[in-house]
């Protein structure tokens, strides 16, 4: 029998699941053709959200990769929107003309955003919530700071506001009824919502109705009706979808408000399915994947030839997924003569929850803060239970139905029924997750996302699953520990993210926020943490001495017996007779071991007590000499040769610029140490190939290289560009410098960060994105008037004394019972 | 209890908590021997001689985390309480008693080791 052949107009989540359906129950039944309007693969659409606010990567968040398609012999024509389809031909158009024959056709175009069409709609820097392109540019307008407005404050719009909101810009929403998502929420629990966005800086205006948008050759602001105006340098406009029929309708299928379907899923052509957002089946379109995927399951047996099953309608919870919110919605909470509503409220907590019952039977529920009851009631719902018996503790939840039940959640999942639900996207219930967990022998929560799908959509039941797994293995089943230390599971990565997305600034709120197994942390976390505090917050985090490694506390290298190195800086490796004879003298005075030339030229001091080093940096203060920070995740050295100055090959003053750099650069912490090398011309005695960020001189300006490394690996320079002026390497230097601090793991250096995040993301943020360079630029700028203060001179001054002297001295025989005791400080 | 077996001759004030940073370390010297007074995030103090049983790092200069420190030289971590190396590491560092009064701690010169305890 030879194959048929199917095409699918759409890749979205809606046919990306009827696929796997298909292949699961028919694999050689057809041969298939996918067109897809987007350039990608399938993603997730639903993790958008945590793609805008850092806490997930565009890669975290792809469903079906290259290799899927290739291993099924699929063939996907991506960014080709089909334009016409011929019913009589069986043939399906793009708009570059490639053409497709069917025997079956899917059309899965789900919806488009409606934009408001108000003047101004169109300028550059209104953007809809939509696909992936929409969250770049985002994120390109977020990295040049300033005001968002988002239009619509439901569950698009408030995503997208906090995601704009902890990718630091301005946010205000602009709401035009009464309360927010008053779809899925009753005005009691829009309230409680409405005061934790603008707690967390976030404007809201309710009952605002958008009159026009402002700007000539870009979004400069948004006026309202009532007269309003707000800056904008973006504008979000996430006010509802509209399913997308164009295509159906002008090829004669009947169309409703979507593509009209039986509860096979079948259009009115016997050879034409439709499922997802654009499918209207029994008098409804949906917008969440739940419905979706039950579609996709229904026309993927019909397909198959295996199943006849219907589609049925069912409530679906909604969730929010900004991170620290919880709110739970489903079914029916409308007032109405026949129906009962339960409230409980708890201000202290900011909890919230109302059940509505009709005739004994819950109908709906509205839950926020505590929400793990959310489940139950769903539960209760869709069995259509006579809650009678249980009325008077059923607002307290499940853990106060019979027998006591203890709050701890992993007795509450014990609880649940087998079919009691875990994962709504993907309507899994936990007789099904019991079942592969035993009969594939499955053990990590990936193995169970592959084969269950459970928590594999918006991922907000990974906790339910982890309980689940963890019920069923018993102690074989631990988290995997990947984290970051033995104090936490989180990753460098993820507790980055989410420093900046949940705004903490101390290391007990982090600690606190994400839940750290230990008390105070450890030797491992504690400097990670201070030091992403510190990148993250300049001027407002205070830098946490005791979390630092011994050198950044005390200005100095712990040489192996215990005593310092003293390193001073010598800008651009230059010197004078005036420093050298205070050094000398230095040596002398404090009778210092050993006086070496370092590898970053400049001068070593080995084997300083202790005790002594706020008089020897005195002394070297007082000549004019800072320190080198030869001991700091910082910057190092800017090692340079003599360049045109002196040198008969030289282009460039490769010295003079050194100079300049290391004066603009030094102080400022990083994730890593970082050294930097300006070199006269490519014969490069400065060695700047083999250096985190070099600079080569040419005749026509300055090439600028990075990403070496020549410690324990050594890797030579990836070239980023060249510019023209002394004052673009500064900005591009700085920049880079910034977008490492931002993104790169303690210890990790460019090397490896820029290998983690890509060299091309890194040249189009720094080199060709010029916007984004400055705003790097600027970034810099800032932190550094926090940075910039010389170690060496504050101790000198009396800051951190206790670092230097004893407690307290007894004698070697029988001190008096009073010792000398240091007054306190 | 120790303090009633010991030379009561031996327990010293060396100065108050106030003196030593929370979840930091000050130095105490007697004689030859340089004694670490260490100083929890909970405001609990003890003291270990200032020599890591590895290499003889300073233990004074390393990061204190609940109730251990890391050595600053190569990592180990030691127990604040008995002075001995968690871990995989094996080895212990001479400990001495304390006790606070109020605010100001006292310190016996003796070791518990020494005492064989
Ligand atoms: C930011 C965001 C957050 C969301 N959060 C949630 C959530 O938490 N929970 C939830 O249940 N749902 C959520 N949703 C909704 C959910 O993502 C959608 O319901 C679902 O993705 C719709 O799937 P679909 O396959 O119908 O359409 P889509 O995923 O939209 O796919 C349609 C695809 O078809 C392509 N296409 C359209 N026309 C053509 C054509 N003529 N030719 C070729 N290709 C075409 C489009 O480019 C698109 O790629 C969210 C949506 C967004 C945008
Ligand atoms: S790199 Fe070029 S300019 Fe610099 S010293 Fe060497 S030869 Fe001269
Ligand atoms: S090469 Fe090794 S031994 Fe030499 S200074 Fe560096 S770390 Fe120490
Ligand atoms: S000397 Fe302490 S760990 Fe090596």
């Amino acid at each position: 029998m030879s194959k048929q052949r199917l095409v699918i107009i759409g890749n979205g989540m809606a046919p990306g699941r009827l696929l796997e359906h298909l292949f699961e129950a028919a694999p050689d039944a057809y041969d298939v053709t996918i067109f897809n309007a987007e350039p990608r693969v399938n993603y997730d659409r639903i993790m958008l959200s945590p793609v805008l606010s850092g806490e997930k990567t565009f890669e975290d968040i792809i469903i079906h990769g290259d290799d899927w398609y290739a291993e099924r012999g699929i063939t996907l024509h991506r960014g080709e929107k089909v334009t016409g389809i011929d019913r009589a031909a069986r043939v399906v158009t793009g708009a570059s003309g490639i053409t497709a024959a069917y025997d079956k056709l899917v059309i899965a175009t789900g919806s488009s955003p409606f934009i408001i069409p108000v003047p101004g709609h169109k300028l550059p820097g209104v953007l809809a919530y939509r696909d992936l392109d929409d969250v770049d540019g985002m994120l390109r307008a977020a990295n040049r700071g300033g005001r968002a407005v988002v239009i619509g404050g439901g569950l698009l719009g408030l995503e997208a506001a906090a995601g704009l909101k902890s990718r630091g810009m301005e946010v205000t929403v602009l709401h035009l009824m009464p309360t927010l998502m008053e779809r899925q929420l009753d005005p009691a629990a829009g309230y409680l919502l409405q005061k934790e966005l603008e707690s967390r800086g976030i404007e809201v205006r309710c009952g605002a109705n958008t009159k026009m948008i402002l700007g000539d050759s870009e979004v400069e602001g948004v006026e309202l009706e009532d007269g309003t105006v707000i800056d904008a340098s973006l504008v979000v406009m996430a006010v509802g979808i509209r399913p997308s029929v164009d295509l159906a309708r002008d090829a004669g299928l009947d169309v409703g408000r979507g593509i009209q379907t039986d509860l096979a899923m079948c259009t009115s052509d016997p050879d034409i399915f439709s499922v997802g957002e654009c499918a209207e089946v029994d008098g409804r379109v949906y917008g969440l994947v739940a419905p979706l995927y039950q579609m996709a399951k229904v026309a993927a047996g019909h397909l198959a030839g295996v199943s006849e099953a219907a589609f049925a309608h069912a409530e679906t919870p909604t969730k929010l997924k900004v991170t620290g919110i919880n709110l739970y919605s489903v079914g029916d909470f409308g007032d109405g003569p026949d129906r009962e509503d339960v409230v409980l409220r708890d201000a202290a907590r900011g909890s919230y929850r109302r059940v509505i019952l009709q005739g004994n039977r819950v109908i709906g529920a509205v839950l926020y803060g505590d929400v793990a009851d959310g489940m139950w009631y769903n539960e209760l719902l869709k069995s259509g239970e006579d809650v009678s018996d249980i009325r008077d503790t059923l607002i307290f939840g499940q853990a106060h139905q019979g027998g006591g039940m203890a709050a701890d959640p992993l007795a509450a999942v014990a609880n649940l029924s087998d079919d009691a639900e875990i994962c709504g996207c993907n309507g899994i219930c936990k007789g099904k997750i019991v079942q592969a967990i035993n009969d594939k022998g499955l053990t990590s929560l990936a193995e169970v996302r592959a084969h269950t799908k459970a928590s594999a959509s918006c991922g907000t039941c990974t906790g339910l699953v982890e309980s689940v797994m963890a019920l069923t293995l018993g102690d074989t089943f631990s988290k995997k520990a990947e984290g970051m230390c033995g104090c936490t599971d989180l990753g460098h990565g993820e507790v980055r993210r989410l420093i900046k997305a949940q705004g903490l600034k101390s290391i007990p709120a982090v600690m606190q926020e994400l839940e750290w197994k230990s008390s105070h942390g450890c030797a491992k976390c504690r400097p990670a943490l201070n030091y992403y505090l510190l990148s993250d917050w300049p001027g407002e985090y205070k830098d946490d001495q005791q979390s630092r490694f011994i050198n950044e506390r005390v200005h100095a290298n712990i040489q192996k017996d215990g005593t310092y190195s003293v390193v001073p800086r010598m800008w651009g490796g230059m010197t004078s007779s005036d420093e050298l004879r205070a050094i000398a003298d230095v040596v002398d005075k404090f009778a210092i071991p050993d006086v070496k030339v370092t590898g970053g030229q400049r001068i070593d001091l080995l084997g300083v007590k202790k005790e002594d080093l706020p008089a020897v940096w005195a002394d070297l203060n007082a000549a004019g000499l800072v320190s080198g920070h030869a001991y700091a995740k910082g910057l190092r050295t800017v090692k340079t040769c003599v360049g045109s100055t002196w040198c008969r090959f030289g282009t460039q003053d490769s010295t003079g610029l050194g100079i300049k750099l290391e004066k603009f650069l030094w102080g400022s912490w990083t994730p890593a140490k970082v050294k930097l090398a300006v070199t006269g011309c490519p014969r490069n005695c400065a060695e700047a190939t083999c250096k985190d960020i070099g600079v080569i001189c040419v005749d026509s300006g300055y090439e600028i290289v990075y990403g070496g490394a020549a410690g324990l690996h050594i890797q030579g320079t990836t070239k980023l560009g060249t510019v023209k002026t002394e004052e673009e390497v500064i900005e591009v230097a700085a920049a880079m410098t910034q977008m490492y601090r931002e993104q790169g793991f303690y210890l990790e250096r460019i090397y490896k960060w820029a290998e983690r995040v890509g060299y091309d993301t890194v040249k189009a943020a720094i080199l060709d994105d010029t916007g984004s360079r400055r705003a790097y630029y600027e970034r810099f700028v800032f932190s550094q008037q926090f940075a910039q203060t010389d170690p060496w001179s504050e101790r000198v001054s009396g800051v951190d004394k206790h670092e230097f002297k004893p407690l307290a001295v007894f004698g070697e025989e029988a001190a008096p019972a009073t010792a000398k005791v240091e007054p306190a400080e | 209890m120790n303090a009633l077996t010991r030379d009561t001759n031996a327990w010293r004030l060396i100065g108050s908590i106030d003196d030593i940073p929370s979840q930091g370390a000050r130095c105490v010297e007697n004689g030859e021997t340089k004694i670490a007074v260490f100083r929890t995030a909970d405001d609990r103090i003890f003291a270990l001689e200032d020599k890591c049983p590895h290499k003889n790092g300073p233990l004074s200069q390393g990061i204190v985390h609940g109730g251990c420190v890391t050595c600053p030289l190569h990592n180990w971590v030691i127990s604040l309480e008995t002075g001995a190396a968690t871990g995989a590491d094996d080895g212990r560092t001479a400990s001495f008693p304390v006790r606070l009064d109020g605010r100001d701690i006292y310190l016996n010169l003796e070791s518990n080791l020494q005492q064989g305890a």
